[in-house]
């Protein structure tokens, strides 16, 4: 059927424009975004992103899920910062339950929360220089990349799949020479963004590529919703970890970077700077790190410990009844938002007082933002389309869930 | 820590400031909960954009940032679905949840894409898995599933496995 079809809905508004097909398989978009452009020459007169390509019914299989086994399908939704989605879905839960959380579980999703923020900076800093033509900088971020992949396998067991926060905790305790790991990490790290820097910042190539590109205004940014660093490239200044902190934020000390220039280059300012209060946060939750356990007192949720269930039988009850059964919630509903690398990330969680969730919505930041994308492009060139996508700094997973 | 009983008695909360806005301008309010440090306001159907430019335009706290749209469907009850705004205040960092419920047989509300943008897509998406309209959305087509598609699948008499 005619109607049925997308590129039919855009038909070319004049006798010298065209319709042009970017994507799914382009390498510029990020995995599978389909970019459907109207074009004149080389000038963009309109812009429509298609999507869905990923949709694999995320929502609708957690409602079919006990309470913790949606934690690994939180991590597939953003495979670039699985933790900041496994945090934000348990702090949504046991807001729900009323959990209260031990300090140092708090310090550990903090210090491995910043951890991800700068993995996922590294690979959009990396695939967005390598659209633009800056060849070098991938290899470099994913060199320090691989370093923090290596921290995520030595508390999870696993480079990107994580799922090392659990309702009312953390799944393991660090291991040993892991602080120190991070320290000599967090000691190099400075230095590795100004290399970075030096490669870029002061580039006249990437200045021309990026200066005055893509230009968004505050007004235009928040009425299509935007968040993260792309709306405080635009001068607005908001960070949900500083000015709505949740698990334990308001302990640490950080700048949040804005900039009021709106282009390309103001976002990949902010998150560069970001890169270096991340790591000032590492350094802060390495030194205050609180001893004590890292779960939360709360035998019906929370998973005994495994040398426990060998001596006790209560805890071995327990462990039964949460694999088996699941642990009830009480009703009600939640949303809760955390600064996730790419923006207000948030959970929508719907308990019916059952041991499954009746409803889990994921708010996607990439999903709001991908909405600046007409406002950026129009009247600019198909490269500049290139330069935006890679700012908005897109995760397909998290858009089409 | 226990968790601290909802208030829904309207007299209580007449306090909260979208709450006493939304009052003051007359616009029909059916219900309020505050839960778990959360705000929630059911309005009707008729008046959410009513509400929606009350509260994004109050010069005291000007819930400024549409964070999201969604819906939640309580099959076999009825009213069946309940569709969920939640609002943030940049200035002030405060949100508030609206709730618009609809019943089964004609599920629709008006669009909100004329005050934000954003809510384009939003409720493309809830148009595409839970089936409610949007009057006066400029492009409300599926946004996830393929156009050719049929039925909605979020919506609880869908199954989890799909249709075989």
């Amino acid at each position: 059927m005619a109607h049925m079809n997308p590129i039919a809905s855009l038909e070319p508004g004049q006798d010298r424009t065209m319709i042009l097909n970017m994507g799914p398989q382009h390498p510029s978009t990020h995995g599978v975004l389909r970019v459907i452009l109207e074009i004149d020459g080389e000038t963009v007169v309109r812009i429509m992103p298609d999507i869905g390509y990923l949709h694999t019914g995320i929502e609708k299989t957690c409602e079919a899920k006990f309470y913790q086994q949606v934690v690994p399908l939180t991590d597939r939704i953003d495979y670039l910062c699985p933790l900041t989605n496994n945090l934000c879905y348990v702090l949504a839960v046991e807001k729900l339950l009323g959990l209260e959380i031990p300090p140092k579980a708090q310090w550990m999703r903090v210090l491995m929360n910043e951890l991800t923020r700068i993995n996922s900076h590294l690979v959009w800093l990396g695939t967005h220089a390598m659209d633009i033509g800056a060849l070098t900088v991938f290899l470099y971020c994913f060199r320090e990349r691989e370093d923090i992949l290596r921290m995520f396998e030595m508390v999870s067991g696993q480079r990107m799949m994580t799922s090392y926060f659990r309702i009312g905790g953390l799944a393991l305790e660090p291991p040993l020479g892991f602080f120190d790991y991070v320290r000599e990490f967090a000691n190099r790290f400075p230095a590795r963004v100004d290399e970075y820097e030096n490669l870029l910042t002061g580039n006249p190539i990437w200045g021309m590529r990026t200066k005055g590109v893509a230009r968004i205004t505050a007004e235009d940014a928040i009425a299509l919703g935007a968040s993260g660093p792309t709306l405080r490239g635009s001068g607005v200044d908001i960070d949900l970890r500083r000015d709505m902190p949740y698990s334990g934020y308001e302990n640490f000390k950080f700048k949040v970077p804005i900039s009021q220039d709106g282009d390309v280059f103001a976002r990949y300012i902010c998150r560069v700077q970001e890169l270096r209060e991340s790591i000032g946060i590492v350094q802060q939750a390495l030194d205050g790190m609180p001893e004590g356990p890292i779960k939360a007192d709360a035998p019906k949720v929370v998973l005994p410990d495994r040398e426990k269930m060998k001596t006790q039988m209560e805890a071995l009850i327990y462990h039964f009844k949460i694999i088996t059964e699941g642990f009830a919630v009480p009703a009600g509903e939640v949303y809760q938002a955390v600064e996730s690398p790419r923006g207000e990330m948030g959970y929508y969680v719907v308990s019916d007082g059952t041991a499954k969730p009746y409803r889990v919505h994921m708010r996607s930041a990439c999903l709001a933002n991908l909405q600046l994308l007409s406002k950026m492009c129009e009247g600019r060139l198909i490269a500049d389309v290139v330069a935006a996508i890679g700012s908005i700094d897109i995760v397909l997973g998290e858009i089409d869930r | 820590m226990p968790l601290a009983p909802a208030i829904t008695d309207l007299e209580q909360l007449r306090g909260h400031p979208a709450l006493a806005r939304l009052l003051a301008a007359g616009v029909v309010v059916e219900g309020a909960k505050f839960d778990r440090d959360e705000m929630t306001i059911y309005v009707d159907r008729s008046s959410i954009r009513e509400a929606c430019v009350l509260l994004r335009d109050d010069p005291g706290c000007p819930f400024n940032f549409l964070s999201d749209v969604t819906c939640v469907d309580w099959y076999p009850q009825e009213p069946r679905f309940e569709v969920i705004y939640h609002l943030l205040s940049i200035p002030k960092k405060e949100r508030v949840r609206l709730k618009v419920r609809l019943n089964s047989s004609s599920p629709a509300v008006e669009s909100l894409t004329s005050l934000w943008p954003a809510a384009n897509y939003f409720e493309r998406e809830v148009y595409d898995l839970f089936g409610v309209r949007f009057n006066g959305h400029p492009y409300l087509r599926r946004l996830l599933m393929p156009e050719d598609w049929e039925g909605h699948p979020l919506r609880k008499d869908y199954p989890v496995e799909g249709y075989r």
